[in-house]
């Protein structure tokens, strides 16, 4: 820095770097806080509405009543994790059930997946609703290529398992992890679906 | 607007490109750029911060000491980057599912602290804007081509339009870390070579 700049600005005094970083950090966390507040509402909106969306993708056939608002929640032994059943009925016969699952195994860590299923235990759909994936290679775990496989197979089936592991399902290239995870997270789907169904 | 003015915005374009001539931001510029979308979602996140720093870098460049500049600078940069987060996660949630976890990576991008110290902490607002608006776009321009390179021969793929078909054999390897440096490599030779020796 020359001379002449420097006069510009403020002395490093003990005093003056003492006031001005304070007086940053305040205007700063002023900022955050106001926007903080204004975005709580709009932010919490937009993650309703993405797992609605997915618990009406996911469920099978018609039904009459409001599976988020007739919700289950089963809160995992770890005390954090938490499972959500949200039963599709009509009329009083339920028709399906979605489970919003996850893993702590895939690729990025934390996954959450909402899982659509029929009264036997077969899978209509399923949505990932929360990842952390490589973008291009891990998220291809969405695509139709590697969902497909799914629909109308059940994870009580030995076969539920990446083809490397031995089991019948083609693992997205390149995204063996991320494909395992999903299976694992719909597996946990499938467990508390099944408690669900025997505690009826 | 005087010659100084349209060399300020132009710069960053060309003569002293961010990603290709300077290789500064490395970091987000490896990591996100597995398809065009999320390069040019990152390029834009990235143009909307630095251009608010550099208003607010210039603006209290001359209350603040010399010797805790750099605190100042990082303390008012992460405040940006964080109200760009929440308002992309509120508004944008489909964009934000995708770029979520570079986003706050921006803090530690060299470019931001980079055009505040260079450039923002010695000249005035209007002209620390025009530096933000061309540097921003030099970025963005960079991010998406090397995205669209990599999503091309990594997916077979352009902004997301599949031309290639869900079968093709595409060379994946682009889409993996070391196809980005290879990429980058590539566009690097390109760009120094052919437009910026032209425009010299």
């Amino acid at each position: 820095m020359s001379e002449a700049q420097k006069n510009k600005t403020v002395s490093s005094s003990l005093p003056a770097m003492i006031l001005s970083l304070t007086g940053v950090a305040v205007i700063s966390a002023a900022i955050l806080g106001g926007v903080y507040q204004l975005t709580k509402e709009p932010i919490q909106k937009a993650k309703n509405a993405m797992e609605l969306a997915a618990i009406k993708e996911v469920l099978p056939g018609d039904f009459d009543n409001d599976p988020y608002a007739d919700r289950i929640t089963r809160t995992q032994k770890d005390g954090r994790n938490v499972i959500e059943l949200y039963p599709a009925r009509r009329g009083k016969e339920v028709k399906g059930i979605a489970v919003k699952s996850y893993t702590n195994k895939a690729f990025g860590g934390h996954m959450e997946v909402i899982v659509g299923f029929y009264l036997d235990g077969t899978i209509n759909n399923f949505k990932i609703i929360e990842q952390k994936e490589t973008p291009g290679l891990g998220t291809k775990v969405n695509e139709e290529k590697f969902s497909g496989q799914f629909k109308g197979a059940n994870p009580a089936h030995e076969g539920f398992k990446v083809r490397q592991d031995g089991g019948e399902i083609d693992a997205v290239t390149a995204a063996t992890i991320s494909s395992r995870a999903v299976i694992d997270a719909i597996k946990r789907a499938h467990k508390a679906y099944r408690k669900f169904n025997a505690g009826k | 607007m005087d010659k100084k003015s349209i060399q300020n915005l132009t710069r960053g374009l060309i003569k002293e490109n961010p990603t290709f001539v300077m290789l500064l931001g490395m970091c987000p510029t490896l990591g996100v750029t597995t398809s065009a979308i999320n390069g040019l979602g990152m390029g834009i996140a990235t143009l909307f911060v630095l251009i608010l720093s550099n208003i607010a870098i210039s603006t209290v460049k001359s209350f603040t000491p010399e010797k805790v500049r750099i605190p100042c600078y990082i303390v008012i940069i992460a405040t940006f980057v964080t109200v760009v987060e929440l308002v992309m996660s509120a508004y944008l949630p489909k964009l934000y599912a995708a770029l979520g976890i570079f986003i706050p990576l921006i803090v530690v991008n060299c470019i931001i602290l980079g055009r505040a110290e260079a450039f923002a902490s010695k000249n005035g607002i209007f002209q620390s804007f025009l530096d933000a608006v061309g540097m921003g776009l030099g970025f963005t321009l960079s991010l998406t081509t090397l995205g669209l390179v990599r999503e091309i021969l990594g997916a077979g793929s352009a902004f997301g339009w599949n031309f290639a078909g869900t079968e093709a054999n595409t060379m994946l390897l682009f889409i993996m870390p070391p196809g980005a440096f290879l990429a980058l490599a590539g566009l690097i030779i390109l760009f120094n070579k052919y437009i910026k020796r032209s425009s010299d």
